[in-house]
């Protein structure tokens, strides 16, 4: 038996009650539907709703919980089995035994112990479906017997159901609240657990980031040092290349294609431009690894530069791309938003269209500019993909384009893929720097997000 | 006629300025140029470099299939079959073909023309017609990926290379008596992911991608379009309804390395959801969908005319009745646009599935979004990071592959909304 039964059962249910809450109110006005207050399709929504969203509450609140439970149950059952391993231990002994209870295969497979424990798991969650079937069924059926007796002509059928579905629409709109409160907090209590670990003055301060640290205590690697300095230069500095290459491509793209272009021509590029928008990030990373970073350390040879393989400026460069479609699209909609007025004024008095735009319209439409750069900065920042595969891995605080340097996302990812244990620093460290991303993004998008509002405001 | 007036400096400087309009006019049409021309190097260096992977090199060998072997006293049975060594029907054919290998060292070089696959191949065939048992067949085995890229020249023989000069002169040998052939490379589209590069193949990761997209969907759409009514038709003007805005707006620019980053700690520590699951990519690919999907249905729903909910209420209608009935179907063509491009940004999301396990080396095709499983940039990803060379094409093909679907996806958004867009 599985959950899934259960909510076949309901969804058969709920269909029941449909039909009878239709019939029940139909029957009440004698066949003569204009005697109910609502159309008959409200009344079986009614019974529908009784039906199923008491269930629906009690099997989301069931199967969530289920696991913690059972788990608690089976450390009892374990007794003095269970005594005297601590916590690492005791997880690892119910994940085996979960383990063998799914199927799967398990290092402790034979022991008597946990195949005992797996079959009592397997009994008890038969059970728990059992139960929650059970529970299911009564509060479905009970919703439905109470909703049916309510039905009369004179129910206010539509408006009871108008209610319930205004709540959901509410309720969905928190998710959004709910996403971001639960990134905060996810980052935030992880951020603690790492500043108890390892003193905030050295993330902030210190120069030198090696997450190294010794699995047993007896091993000789370094202690390990979380100086995030290092990666957040080497973050500002891919980025500004990024942005050298963007900004300037980005807005005299925009300025061409809403100023200059013959509108066929417009109506051509600005789709092709924003295919590079479409274009997914690893997709770049490759591009990078594979084409700009050896041509970049080709010419650099042969200038008798020294490139190393991962240097910022292929990565950089890479991004900046990906960033021109960006840049160009909101300062499109800026250039836009500018007053045919000021643009006729402008023309009136003798000015080319050049000096139009550089004397009137990007004067005018400087803070949209300003925020729609800034946008792309959060961008940049926060850009994973091209940077794990065409950046380096190891910490370096030079401002040198042609050395290759690691960034805040390239240390997420490396601290975070691959085997690891949950409570270390290095694991924590993540999280941090997680934290540190968020609040430096979050920054520039409301201060971007509200300068292009205002400006906007100023020609509305 | 009038006298003209116009003074040498006022032509010097209309000249400049005319100069400077030229210019400008300029500099416009190279950043174009420059960004399309990144654009063309980009799709061309992986088309350049992928199409080759779609041709994989196969050795024709006769392979006798003795019957004394596979049907001891004329009985088949599928345990005997599967427990032959097939291994040694290639190789004594590949002796056959390449005569005067003697030195130990030397036949195991041999042997390695062919790939692992070849042999599960030929078990495969026989397993599946057994009327070949006894016979002589024309076999098409599977090279393995250095002869691969040997005989697609991106690679050459001897000095130190991964293939020896002996290798190189056998292969050369082969291709002279017509036993190499190029053919439609299958394994890539039906595989799941190997080590072995001739082998691998992007189906797997094609099906998580599916079970992933089919996950976000389901979550991000009706949510999405939930969210989008109540803050467009319902919601009070307050500085609640404001936080709610400014929050999604804020959402829509996460970095989506920090969605991982909450996949991470919310639903696989706190709730213990399985880890490398497509459920959870797309739980985590539903979160960051939903502010596209809620900012584009919230446009659609606000272009629907005033008229349309007036004439409605007029009519009788209750507010719910005026959205449901009317106003959101009249939307709905512009919320399905949103919701495409929005799916189609999540397809080609690598970074926040990182985080989430989704990493793992995975060779069997997922069957359930509890599986383990990857996707395909994620593929693209673990691929591009393979020392073997034979990976380079594959990963540029599986690039390929990736971008048609994302361009169909939005050619998809494109058409609908050129046929379902309404000027009012």
């Amino acid at each position: 038996m599985s959950p899934y039964f259960a909510v076949a059962v309901l969804i058969v249910l709920i269909t029941f009650g449909h039909i009878l809450g239709r019939r029940g109110a139909q029957q009440a006005a004698g066949g003569q539907n204009r005697l109910l207050h609502s159309l008959p399709h409200y009344y079986g929504l009614y019974v529908a709703l009784w039906t199923g969203i008491p269930a629906v509450i009690l099997i989301a609140l069931w199967i969530p919980f289920q696991p913690y439970f059972l788990d608690s149950f089976l450390i009892t059952s374990l007794g003095d089995k269970a005594i005297g391993l601590n916590n690492d231990q005791l997880g690892l002994l119910l994940n085996d035994i979960r383990n063998v209870a799914d199927g799967n295969i398990s290092s402790r497979a034979n022991d008597p112990l946990v195949i005992a424990a797996a079959n009592r798991l397997t009994e008890w969650r038969q059970l728990g479906y059992g139960g929650l079937l059970v529970i299911t069924l009564v509060a479905a059926i009970g919703g439905l017997i109470l909703a049916r007796k309510r039905v009369t002509i004179n129910l206010r059928a539509r408006n009871a159901v108008e209610r319930v579905f205004n709540v959901v629409l509410f309720v969905a709109s928190l998710i959004a609240i709910l996403t971001t409160i639960g990134i905060v907090l996810s980052l935030l209590f992880e951020t603690i657990r790492f500043f108890g670990k390892v003193p905030i003055t050295e993330f902030l301060f210190n120069l030198s980031w090696s997450p190294q640290t010794a699995l047993r205590a007896d091993q000789v690697a370094s202690a390990g040092t979380f100086g995030a300095v290092s990666l957040f230069a080497g973050t500002l500095l891919i980025t500004a290349i990024a942005m050298i290459v963007a900004v300037p491509v980005g807005l005299m793209s925009a300025t061409y294609l809403s100023e200059y272009a013959p509108r066929k021509v417009r109506d051509i590029l600005k789709p092709a431009l924003e295919i590079l928008a479409g274009i997914p990030t690893v997709v770049y990373g490759f591009f990078a690894a594979l084409t700009v970073a050896p041509a970049i350390r080709g010419w650099g040879e042969a200038l008798g530069l020294d490139v190393a393989s991962e240097s910022a400026l292929a990565a950089g460069l890479v991004m900046g791309i990906m960033i021109i479609p960006f840049v160009s699209s909101l300062s499109d909609d800026v250039i836009n938003a500018v007053p045919q007025t000021l643009r006729d004024g402008s023309y009136a008095l003798g000015a080319t269209q050049s000096e139009t735009v550089r004397q009137v319209i990007v004067p005018a439409a400087f803070p949209g500019i300003v925020g729609s750069v800034l946008l792309a900065v959060s961008r940049a920042i926060g850009e994973t993909m091209i940077v794990v595969m065409a950046a380096g891995l190891a910490a370096n605080l030079t401002i040198n384009p042609l050395e290759a340097v690691t960034t805040v996302t390239v240390q997420i990812v490396t601290l975070l893929v691959g085997d690891q244990e949950f409570d270390s620093a290095k694991t924590l460290a993540a999280f941090a720097l997680g934290l540190a991303l968020f609040c430096v993004t979050l920054a520039l998008n409301v201060i971007a997000l509200r300068t292009v509002r205002k400006y906007r405001e100023k020609y509305d | 006629m009038t006298e003209n007036n116009t003074t040498d400096a006022a032509l010097r400087l209309r000249h400049k300025r005319y100069a400077s309009e030229r210019r400008f006019n300029i500099y416009g049409i190279i950043s174009i140029a420059v960004a399309l021309g990144a654009l063309c190097l980009l799709i061309g260096s992986m088309a350049s470099k992928g199409w080759s992977a779609f041709q994989q090199t196969y050795i024709i060998l006769e392979v006798e299939l003795p019957r004394d072997d596979l049907a001891p006293q004329g009985k088949i049975d599928a345990e005997t079959l599967r427990d032959v060594n097939y291994v040694s029907y290639l190789r004594k054919s590949l002796r056959t073909e390449i005569p005067g290998v003697k030195s130990r060292r030397d036949q195991r070089s041999l042997y390695k023309l062919l790939s692992s696959g070849a042999t599960l191949g030929l078990q495969n065939l026989v397993l599946n017609d057994t009327k070949l048992i006894g016979q002589k067949i024309k076999f098409a085995a599977v090279a393995s990926d250095d002869i691969d890229q040997l005989v697609k020249g991106n690679i050459s023989a001897g000095k130190g290379g991964k293939v020896s000069k002996k290798q190189g002169d056998w292969v050369k040998k082969l291709t002279d008596a017509g036993k190499i052939e190029k053919r439609f490379n299958t394994n890539l589209f039906s595989n799941g992911d190997s080590r072995e590069p001739e082998l691998a193949g992007i189906w797997g990761a094609t099906m998580g991608s599916l079970l992933t997209m089919f996950v976000t969907v389901l979550l991000s759409f009706p949510l999405g379009v939930a969210a989008a009514i109540y803050l467009e038709e319902f919601a009070r003007k307050n500085r609640w309804t404001d936080l709610i805005e400014v929050n999604i707006n804020n959402l829509a620019a996460v970095p989506s390395i920090v969605f991982g980053l909450l996949g991470l700690a919310v639903f696989l520590s706190f709730f213990g959801l399985p880890r490398s699951a497509p459920l959870v990519g797309g739980i985590v690919l539903a979160l960051m969908t939903l502010p596209t999907i809620i900012i584009a249905g919230r446009a659609a729903l606000g272009a629907v005319p005033p008229s349309i909910r007036e004439a409605a209420i007029g009519m009788g209608a209750s507010p719910m009745q005026v959205v449901l009935h009317h106003v959101l179907p009249l939307a709905f063509p512009g919320i399905l646009t949103g919701t495409i491009i929005g799916a189609a940004r999540a397809l080609g999301e690598t970074a926040p599935l990182l985080m989430i396990g989704m990493v793992a080396f995975i060779v069997d095709i997922p069957g359930s979004i509890t599986d383990a499983a990857t996707v395909l940039p994620v593929q693209i990803y673990l691929w591009a990071d393979s020392p073997e060379r034979a990976f380079v094409e594959r990963t540029a093909a599986a690039t390929l592959i990736l971008l048609t679907f994302l361009i169909l996806m939005n050619l998809v958004a494109v058409i609908m909304r050129k046929k379902f867009e309404r000027r009012w």
